[in-house]
């Protein structure tokens, strides 16, 4: 039994999993039209292949990557491209971005799906093959997958964690896919870690998930080879943060600034093995994903929708109340409400929760700090959170710094906690926003300032060369004259050189005359 | 709801903690009343009404929502604080001055709730007995509980003579450091009209209520464990030790720990989260240094207790405490910040 380690605070709200775990997954009906963003991947958007008119089938490429850390996208259904428009995408600001809208033939064929075997391949072309078949992290930040399976010379991958945690309120997809795919979630973390070299797997789930835990443990009874452990962790949000899992499951504790192959484990979420899975042993590329659509509806549950899907049309499956007052992306500790749910499903959508005054009713009016430290006792990264909200607020962004503002995951633990009700994740997300700021300009000013030191440095030059010609040339007249020894000549070469500009001046300007 | 994440807040506020110590300084007011009489609670009222008033029209003057910050209980916690650290049968206005000061200066022209360095109830505490020490030596005798007495002590003429003594704290000092009398600790403590079992006669009833009502706010979590543990055990290893080494001059730990202000200071005083130490390794510091000073005044000083100056010495200290004591991060736990 492996020996489990614990991260301090941390917090336990009521999980409300039960509402829509029940349930089996329904897979959601086949949209009309579909729109899929350009932009759904941390690091660089991707890059459009089709134009307005073309036939595309399931599957295929749509969009290459945009760059080192961008993958591709893919069509999620078959039909004829109807351009690439400029959309609402899932964002908090209500973000326009251009996407690739998609008129479904309704007869949803697949492109020649071509499953290959990674155990006889070579790790850079499998790399290449998750990227180009889309596969990011599901967990929430869409970090494209390929990237994080590769180390550096100092680094190293021993461990992988899949992380099942799912420690959000609310949030039940992973729970599903565990209870109905632990096979092909453990396929795709075995291919996971052998790309990355890992010589083991580690799975980590929240107590709280007993039918997840035995569906993956009886899953890992049937495999040999890679040592698989599925491990329950104890139910405490956020225990399926990156950095608390790790700590959890190995002990180890990542800072802010270094990352896990730094210290020999990487993590994946389920669901990215599972899509893993799917695109290298199925050849199914990266085109719909399990989405919990839950809170103040009719029915909740987990769907698997297309990427592309019309939020509103997905609520609409779930039945959404009259009284509900806005929809969340994420869970309710770190997700954000959507300003319009005519943007559509993207990769990075685990969930969908319909909140409403009743579910979330408003906090009482915001009070002082006083400073009670409970905020402190309930950090998950050990941080005083009061003292960096008194930094932030007062603008004393250097002294929220101190205090480690960076190292804060804005996972709402001291918001959650704080008897005086202070929006504390608001203050550190303006006082990073300000302090990227601020840098970003002392940069710009950084290079308008070397600019302007190498002019002056040129000009200088520039004057000690001509002075040094001057000075030579001076000192090849004087050798002259020295030579000569007459000091008449002296007074001859300067009316001599008088001459000549005289000259040379009636030559420039001969209206003078 | 919030307009941002997390949207899901627990429900507490700084209206629920307040009323949590008020809760928790019930047990100790059960006692005082039992065994001094009604007097407390007129006091308790008194303050009430003038912290209520007085945090009221601060907070108009202020231009600040009044009955927002005012439901928030924090002004009768100092109240209550103040009526329990005054002497029961001070008059009227002492009571009313004193509140006065605490909210009007040393919490609201530092900036309200949240901001003052100092704890405003020693605040009050200290401004009196500097400047009224006539009226804060005379405390009632256990028994002396005839109410009419104790209202015409606070409202009319003080006719005091049948009913005050001095602290049990105080007598002992003043027998102490007498010359000539050749007492004791055990001589004086054998008094047993003045004193108990292990402190005053009625007091250490009144401390134990405190020690009650402050292990449960422990367990309720509105207070940490760090500042009472460490303020006890530093007052008892101190008082226990100098003991040990000359039990004729120094009273042992049971006797300090049950006299006085300690249990208060202890759990309620020290606690105060606003003007107290922040890091769990900062507040053992900040509780251990209150129970020393106090210890230092009890023993050598020109006041009989002194956890009033001991706490307010140690705020000053609060900002390099806490900027030394700085907790680990995550991540960096091999090197501290």
């Amino acid at each position: 039994m492996r020996q489990l380690f614990s991260f301090t605070g941390g917090v336990k709200p009521a999980s409300h999993k039960i509402e829509s775990n029940r349930g089996v997954v329904i897979v959601a009906p086949l949209p009309n039209v579909l729109v899929v963003p350009l932009r759904q991947n941390a690091g660089l958007p991707s890059r459009p292949l089709v134009q307005a008119g073309d036939k595309v089938l399931k599957g295929q490429t749509i969009a290459g990557p945009g760059g080192s850390i961008s993958v591709a996208i893919h069509a999620p259904t078959s039909g004829t491209v109807r351009g690439i428009e400029t959309h609402a995408i899932p964002h908090p600001s209500g973000l326009l971005a251009p996407c690739v809208v998609i008129e479904a033939d309704g007869e949803d064929r697949w492109i020649d799906r071509k499953p290959i075997d990674p155990y006889a391949l070579p790790a850079d072309e499998l790399r290449a093959r998750l990227r180009d078949a889309g596969v990011v992290g599901l967990g929430g930040a869409a970090f494209p997958s390929f990237v994080k399976t590769q180390h550096g010379p100092t680094q190293r991958i021993d461990t992988l964690i899949v992380n099942g945690a799912e420690c959000e309120p609310f949030i039940t997809c992973d729970d599903l896919l565990m209870r109905t795919q632990a096979g092909q979630i453990l396929e795709g973390a075995a291919v996971l870690a052998h790309i990355a070299g890992a010589q083991r797997v580690v799975v980590g789930i929240e107590d709280n998930k007993p039918e997840a835990v035995a569906a993956m443990t009886a899953a890992a009874g049937k495999r040999s080879g890679l040592p698989v452990e599925v491990i329950a962790v104890p139910t405490r949000y956020p225990a399926g943060g990156e950095k608390q899992l790790i700590r959890v499951l190995t002990g180890i504790e990542v800072p802010f600034g270094k990352l896990p192959p730094d210290y020999g484990v990487q993590c994946f979420n389920v669901a990215t093995a599972y899509a893993t899975a799917r695109a290298l042993l199925h050849g199914e590329p990266m085109i719909s994903r399990l989405v919990t659509v839950t809170g103040n509806v009719e029915r909740p549950g987990n769907f698997e929708v297309r990427i592309g899907m019309p939020i509103a049309d997905l609520v609409a499956l779930a039945g959404p109340k009259a009284d509900t007052d806005r929809n969340l992306m994420g869970g309710p500790m770190m997700g954000f409400a959507l300003p319009t749910l005519d943007a559509p499903v993207v990769k990075a959508t685990n969930c969908i929760l319909a909140a409403s005054k009743a579910l979330f009713p408003p906090p009482g009016p915001e009070m002082p700090c006083i400073r009670c430290g409970a905020c402190a006792r309930a950090c998950p990264m050990d941080l005083q959170p009061f003292e960096m909200y008194w930094f932030s607020r007062a603008k004393i962004l250097g002294k929220a710094q101190e205090y480690h503002l960076f190292d804060c995951i804005e996972c709402g633990c001291c918001a959650y906690v704080c008897p005086s009700r202070i929006p504390l994740v608001d203050y550190y997300r303006f006082a990073k926003s300000e302090i990227r700021a601020r840098e970003k300009e002392k940069d710009a000013a950084d290079v308008a300032r070397l600019r302007y030191e190498f002019r002056l440095e040129r000009e200088e030059r520039d004057k000690q060369e001509k002075a040094a010609k001057l000075a030579a040339k001076a000192a090849e007249t004087k050798a002259r004259l020295a030579e000569a020894g007459d000091a008449d000549d002296k007074k001859a070469m300067i009316a001599a050189a008088v001459a000549r500009t005289q000259e040379q001046k009636a030559e420039e300007n001969p209206s003078a005359e | 709801m919030p307009s941002n994440s997390p949207f899901l807040r627990q429900p507490a506020s700084v209206q629920s903690v307040m009323l949590k110590v008020l809760v928790a300084l019930l047990p100790g007011i059960a006692m005082y009343v039992w065994f001094f009489g009604w007097a407390v609670l007129i006091q308790i009222s008194l303050a009430s009404v003038t912290a209520l008033a007085a945090e009221a029209a601060m907070l108009a003057a202020r231009r600040k929502p009044v009955r927002h910050f005012l439901t928030d209980g924090s002004a009768l916690v100092t109240a209550w604080l103040i009526a329990l650290s005054l002497p029961s049968i001070v008059p009227w206005w002492l009571t009313v001055l004193a509140v006065l000061i605490a909210i009007v200066v040393a919490k609201h022209l530092y900036g309200g709730l949240g901001q003052n360095p100092f704890n405003p109830a020693m605040v009050a505490f200290a401004a009196m007995i500097v400047a009224y020490p006539q009226f804060m030596s005379q405390w009632p005798a256990a028994g002396a509980t005839d109410l009419a007495t104790q209202i015409n002590a606070i409202f009319g003429q003080r006719q005091l003579d049948a009913m005050v003594m001095a602290t049990p704290l105080d007598t002992l000092r003043t027998a102490l450091h007498t010359s000539g009398l050749n007492a004791t600790v055990e001589s004086v403590l054998a008094n047993k009209t003045t004193y108990g079992f292990l402190g005053g006669k009625g007091w250490e009833l009144v401390a134990l209520g405190y020690l009650i009502g402050g292990l449960w706010l422990v367990q309720q979590r509105v207070i940490t464990w760090q500042i009472p543990a460490a303020f006890i055990v530093a007052f008892g290893g101190i008082a226990g030790l100098t003991h040990l080494i000359d039990s004729a001059q120094f009273a042992g730990a049971g006797f300090h720990l049950f006299s006085g202000g300690a249990m208060l200071g202890a759990f309620f005083i020290a606690t105060d989260p606003v003007s107290a130490s922040t890091t769990p390794r900062g507040k053992l510091i900040y509780a251990a240094g209150i129970a020393l000073i106090d210890w230092v005044i009890r023993v050598y000083g020109a006041y009989p207790d002194g956890i009033a100056f001991s706490t307010l010495l140690m705020n000053i200290c609060v900002p390099l405490i806490d900027k030394s004591t700085q907790p680990p991060v995550f991540g960096h736990k091999e090197k501290r910040p």
